[in-house]
């Protein structure tokens, strides 16, 4: 694309300009009150505060029903930072497509296909590869298995114009039918110690005496994905188009935004972070399952959600996302934590899923709020 | 007012299935001259600026621009001629700011260690420039449309087309959606683009605004052309037997 002029007409103004009290101004004015600015800064910090009370609330549990604490207690947050990984890793990619106004369902079982390509290449090419190289491979042909359904996807909604719930829908079926069929119906243990490494261990940050601060792999990991999708969501030309595709598709088209090609490539995104997802879980569980991504569905969309996306697009940022998925977490391990019983885990997360969308709906009602990165 | 118009639009004509949207329309347009199009609802006088913009491709005819003969493929081929349209619904991006969207899709970047990020200072400076000449005061630049009068959104739409060193600005319907104070606005706005020489092409259906700001005026019925005259030249009730015929 070529520097666009950026030389600025004077125009004169002449006598057609009265001289002061600007009706537009007038209208300005009364636009811009502190009212708009508390609203749009409460808009931003929902999540924050949400996460805030779980965690008091969660502390308070513990206190009275165990005389124990939850949030000072390095394990917790530890467990916490690695119940996040999930969710988040299949979010990233989500908040992309959701601030376009679509919605990937496909990305659970996405996720299972990367988780079990990337076991069953290791495993066929550690035999005949050194364990570096064979590692190498399996990343990259899982990773290319997972952009597969992404592109599908893709072409789908953008060229076809299926509806995004229906596309990914129907390649939710086929992908956890492929994931199925290649893993012959079980799961495919692993045996390279670089990767049951990365899945475990934790890296050493800071030991000064007694005190220690590390950081499971996994977690370090998820970080550096993190801030590289929010580098692309909030500084890239392709990230300001996911917005306004999301905004207003016919206003990108006749701005001359390549909406097919941007469409495709947010699919494409959304598919990888999920296989990335369904690598980690090898690393993590040492060994690949279709099912890897099956409950993370729920939980990727409730962290977009919840941290501040609106299903109608347009809006969200990686950020709340992150925060989402910190609340989906901590409502995961703390229930855990408190002894409940696990299943309610589920209607949590789905009550919480339900709560954000409404909020998020009688907010959009009242304010102007800030909405992109 | 020079000889040469910046814009000749030669027997166009468009179908759509079985509807002549426009039949051998011919219309010019000089540098400097706001052009009304006036006409009833379903007369052509949205598809005539599509075809000049570059959204519909006529089925007969010709289009020549600043004397050469063009085709553009899309409107962002006929943005980067210096033809810029402002359409109905102004198509803005809502849930943007004032800066996102005087860019959108011609986003400025800059690097900042070796990366490319989204010039965000620079698209700010220079809408709130281009708003300025407009004689257009928005104090928060960092919210999103979604919170500003009409008046101001419309006013964003024109401050992003001329940015862009429009020759020829075309404008739909540009005062329907507002109120009274905001049209006389918008009315002063195409007043002092004609001074700065731009070719202005303006649709309305509000005789009071086509007398007011107009320099010649172009009536359609039913895709055709059925009376063109010198604003002075004429009055409403001349106008208005073109529009409905008879
Ligand atoms: N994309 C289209 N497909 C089919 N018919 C169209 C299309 N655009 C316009 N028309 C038809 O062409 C005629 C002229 O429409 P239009 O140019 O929108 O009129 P105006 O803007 O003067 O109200 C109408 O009969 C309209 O229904
Ligand atoms: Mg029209």
């Amino acid at each position: 694309m070529s520097e666009p002029p950026t030389a600025n007409r004077k125009l004169q103004t002449a006598d057609t300009k009265p001289p002061s009290a600007h009706p537009i101004d007038e209208l300005v004015s009364e636009r811009t009150t502190w009212a708009t600015s508390v609203r749009s800064t409460v808009a931003s910090m929902r999540a924050w505060i949400f996460l805030f009370f779980l965690l008091v609330g969660f502390e308070i549990w513990a206190q009275l029903a165990y005389h124990t604490t939850f949030l000072f207690n390095p394990f917790n947050a530890s467990s916490i930072a690695v119940f996040t990984v999930g969710p988040l890793l299949l979010a990233l990619g989500q908040t992309f497509v959701v601030i376009s106004g679509g919605i990937d369902l496909s990305v659970g079982f996405t996720m299972g296909l990367a988780a079990v390509v990337f076991s069953k290449i290791l495993n066929l090419s550690m035999g005949v590869l050194p364990d570096p190289l064979a590692l190498v491979v399996a990343l990259v042909v899982a990773l290319l298995a997972s952009a597969v359904p992404g592109l599908i996807n893709g072409l789908l909604i953008a060229i076809l114009r299926v509806p995004p719930f229906i596309g990914t829908l129907g390649m939710y079926g086929v992908a956890r039918g492929i994931a199925y069929l290649m893993a012959g119906g079980t799961t495919i243990p692993i045996s390279n110690p670089v990767v049951s490494f990365i899945g475990n261990q934790s890296l050493t940050l800071l030991s000064i005496g007694d005190f220690r601060v590390s950081i499971p792999i996994l977690v370090l990991v998820t970080i550096v994905l993190t801030v590289a999708m929010v580098f692309m969501l909030s500084q890239s030309r392709f990230g300001r188009h996911v917005y306004a595709i999301g905004g207003n598709r016919q206003a990108s088209l006749r701005a001359g935004i390549n909406v097919t090609r941007n469409t495709i490539a947010l699919y494409i995104l959304s598919a990888l972070s999920a296989g990335i997802g369904g690598i980690l879980y090898t690393a993590r569980f040492t060994a690949g399952a279709p099912q890897a991504g099956e409950t993370l569905l729920l939980d990727s969309i409730a962290a977009v959600v919840i941290g501040g996306a609106s299903l109608f697009g347009g809006s969200g940022t990686i950020t709340g996302t992150v925060i989402g998925a910190l609340i989906i977490a901590v409502i995961q391990y703390g229930l855990v934590f408190v002894n409940v019983e696990p299943f309610w885990q589920f209607v949590a997360v789905g009550v919480v899923i339900i709560i954000s969308v409404l909020v998020d709906q009688t907010q959009k009602q009242l304010s102007g709020a800030r909405t992109d990165e | 007012m020079s000889e040469q118009p910046i814009l000749r639009v030669q027997s166009v004509s468009k179908r759509f299935g079985g509807v002549h949207a426009l039949e051998n329309v011919s219309v010019d347009l000089f540098p400097g001259e706001v052009l009304a199009l006036a006409g009833d609802n379903g007369a052509g006088k949205s598809t005539l600026i599509k075809v000049i913009s570059g959204v519909h491709r006529p089925d007969e005819g010709k289009i020549s621009y600043d004397g050469a003969e063009v085709t553009f493929e899309n409107p962002q081929k006929a943005r980067e001629q210096g033809i810029e349209t402002i359409y109905q619904d102004l198509a803005l991006a809502d849930n943007l700011d004032v800066g996102a969207n005087v860019f959108l899709g011609r986003e400025p970047m800059k690097r900042v260690l070796g990366l490319p990020v989204l010039d965000r200072k620079k698209m700010r400076t220079e809408a709130a420039e281009a708003l300025r000449v407009l004689d257009i005061r928005i104090n928060r630049f960092d919210l999103p449309l979604r919170s500003m009068s009409g008046g101001q959104r419309q006013a964003v739409a024109i401050g992003r087309a001329i940015h862009w060193n429009a020759k020829v600005l075309i404008m739909d319907e540009p005062t329907a959606a507002l109120g009274v104070p905001e049209q006389r606005k918008v009315i002063a706005l195409i007043k002092s683009l004609k001074q700065s020489g731009v070719g202005v092409i303006f649709i309305s259906h509000n005789l009071v605004d086509i007398f007011a700001v107009s320099d010649r005026i172009v009536v359609l019925r039913r895709g055709q052309k059925v009376g063109e005259a010198a604003t002075q030249a004429t009055n409403s009730d001349e106008i208005v037997r073109w529009m409905v015929g008879g």
